[in-house]
């Protein structure tokens, strides 16, 4: 067990560590030189990078490397040069007129991919991938609007919201609910009229009740003929496209306990270019005006 | 090759080390300490690692209990709150993650993996309605998502009584939660979902930027309100167009 001896194996002539099993020894083989030199080499290597990059703590503050290198530097460089990249096409974008858009070519291109992407990233959540909606999410490919459909009314809602808390200029409406306002039967009666306006299955009788109650009671916002109001964001009743769902449980649902959408404002969110890109994007999607 | 291994002098010293488990124990120890010192020790002293950002606040009781759920279903296994420095993200997620934003999450959820989108700045993103409906059933408004549903969180109460422990206990780690804080924890639980309660007032003063609505429409404190506050705050507390980050951390 002593290393002051050398132990040699006879067969192999290695140096042995002096642990026997039974006759049979240990060799003490050094470590391989690759694997040495490769250890070496890892050791040179750290303290090259210590030297070139942030490293050692020292009384306030870390050292900083003789490269200067930091994160922070290197991701706002990194976005600086996507900026500039894009920084006339950008601030053309965002002094554009939308509505002659489509005359130039290149930047009506720009606009669209840059609004998909924003559009993918933002608000397919609600309004689906393909902005087709959701039951409480309007779809964005018809030309149904709520609230107005031409590019003012798109960048506006897009950039304040709906009923949100965040922005005092946020699109703004409130349905009553009128679950303790009308009567079981008052209700059941303004359905089957909501039901006969929209083309659908019906009691003629209820219906015609239901029509005076209509007017006294919903006409101020969704019209005499149920065609809604986009001043109001109040729903066109008479076509088949509901946000809530046309069916009888449905309607009554919301005649009861009345819809309160609410969309987030993305002004502070998105730049100029951002909000005008999407904007475009979703009036092309096939129902703009 | 046998020739190179040494047998005297100072690399030979190491025969010694390997065959003394005591000496090798306490020589290990010092190593890992000394390696601890460098490593650890200064970030709790460098004043590039504790960054003083304004605005950062501690949870409001609901939200804390929110957070509690976050925790309880896992919420941090497939979802990371961690937006790293890298143009990608920060385009897509907003600006990176600061480490005050965290400073005072017991324990920290940045997660290590995002089979769902990171969460650091998801607060204010999406109307309440949208989260609920996500919650119940994230097929109804994101088809192509592999989320779970956890629809049962509209039928579990929140238990108020909790909440001053809860709180108290979030002091012990670190958080400078007030006497008073813990005193109308239970209280604060319910005025966070009462915009016309009488507290709305002291209840901003205490926890700055915090939302008060009735999150999931339903009346009472559901398991559904608290999540849904605490991920509407998420990222929410520090105004980025005042500040200015140091380009040298």
């Amino acid at each position: 067990m002593s290393s002051d001896k050398k132990d040699i194996d006879e067969v192999t002539g290695t140096d042995t560590t002096g642990h026997s099993w039974d006759g049979i020894k240990e060799l003490n083989n050094p470590l391989p030189r690759w694997w040495l030199w490769t250890l070496y080499m890892t050791i040179v290597w750290a303290i090259g990078y210590s030297i070139a990059y942030p490293a050692w703590p020292m009384i306030s503050g870390a050292t900083a490397g003789v490269l200067g290198y930091s994160t922070r530097a290197e991701v706002a460089a990194d976005i600086a040069r996507f900026e500039e990249a894009n920084a006339g096409i950008s601030a053309e974008l965002a002094a554009a007129d939308l509505t002659t858009l489509s005359d130039n070519e290149d930047l009506m291109r720009y606009a669209t991919s840059a609004g998909a992407a924003v559009f993918r990233n933002n608000c397919s959540q609600c309004h689906g991938s393909g902005a087709a909606g959701s039951k409480g999410y309007p779809n964005l490919l018809d030309d149904d609007w709520l609230w107005g459909g031409d590019f003012e009314n798109i960048s506006y809602t897009i950039r304040h919201g709906i009923r949100n808390e965040e922005d005092w200029d946020a699109r703004y409406s409130e349905m009553t609910a009128f679950d303790d306002i009308l009567s079981g039967d008052e209700i059941d009666a303004v359905v089957q009229h909501v039901l006969a306006i929209s083309n659908q299955d019906h009691d003629a009788a209820l219906a015609e009740t239901g029509g005076v109650i209509f007017y006294d009671n919903c006409a101020a916002c969704h019209g005499d003929d149920g065609a809604g109001n986009r001043d109001m964001g109040a729903p066109n009743l008479t076509d088949a496209i509901w946000l809530y769902g046309g069916d009888t449980a449905s309607l009554e649902g919301t005649v009861r306990y009345a819809r309160f959408g609410v969309m987030p404002n993305w002004g502070t969110r998105l730049t100029e270019a951002e909000i005008q890109a999407v904007t475009a994007y979703v009036h092309q999607l096939g129902g703009g005006e | 090759m046998s020739d190179t291994t040494p047998t005297k002098g100072f690399l030979a010293k190491h025969a010694a080390l390997e065959r003394s488990p005591t000496l090798l124990f306490v020589c290990s120890l010092l190593v890992v300490t000394v390696g601890g010192i460098v490593e650890i020790a200064p970030l709790f002293y460098l004043e590039n690692t504790i960054e003083k950002v304004e605005g950062v606040r501690p949870y409001s009781p609901l939200e804390l209990a929110g957070r509690d759920i976050y925790v309880r279903e896992g919420c941090y296994v497939c979802h990371s709150q961690m937006i790293r420095p890298m143009r990608d993200e920060v385009e897509r997620y907003g600006h990176y993650s600061l480490a005050a934003e965290s400073m005072y999450d017991h324990p920290f959820q940045w997660g290590s993996k995002r089979t769902g989108p990171d969460l650091a700045r998801v607060g204010g993103k999406y109307s309440d309605a949208w989260h609920v409906d996500h919650l119940i059933d994230p097929q109804s408004v994101v088809p192509e998502s592999v989320m779970p549903g956890y629809g049962y969180l509209m039928d579990a109460e929140v238990n108020a009584g909790y909440a001053a422990d809860v709180v108290a206990t979030h002091r012990i780690v670190g958080v400078p939660y007030t006497e008073e804080m813990i005193e109308v924890a239970a209280s604060d639980v319910l005025a966070q979902i009462d915009p016309d309660s009488e507290s709305y007032d002291d209840l901003l003063e205490r926890y700055p930027g915090a939302q008060i609505r009735n999150f999931d429409g339903a009346p009472g404190v559901s398991e559904m309100d608290a999540l849904v506050a605490y991920l509407q705050m998420l990222g929410t507390t520090v105004d980025f167009s005042t500040f200015t980050p140091d380009a040298s951390r």
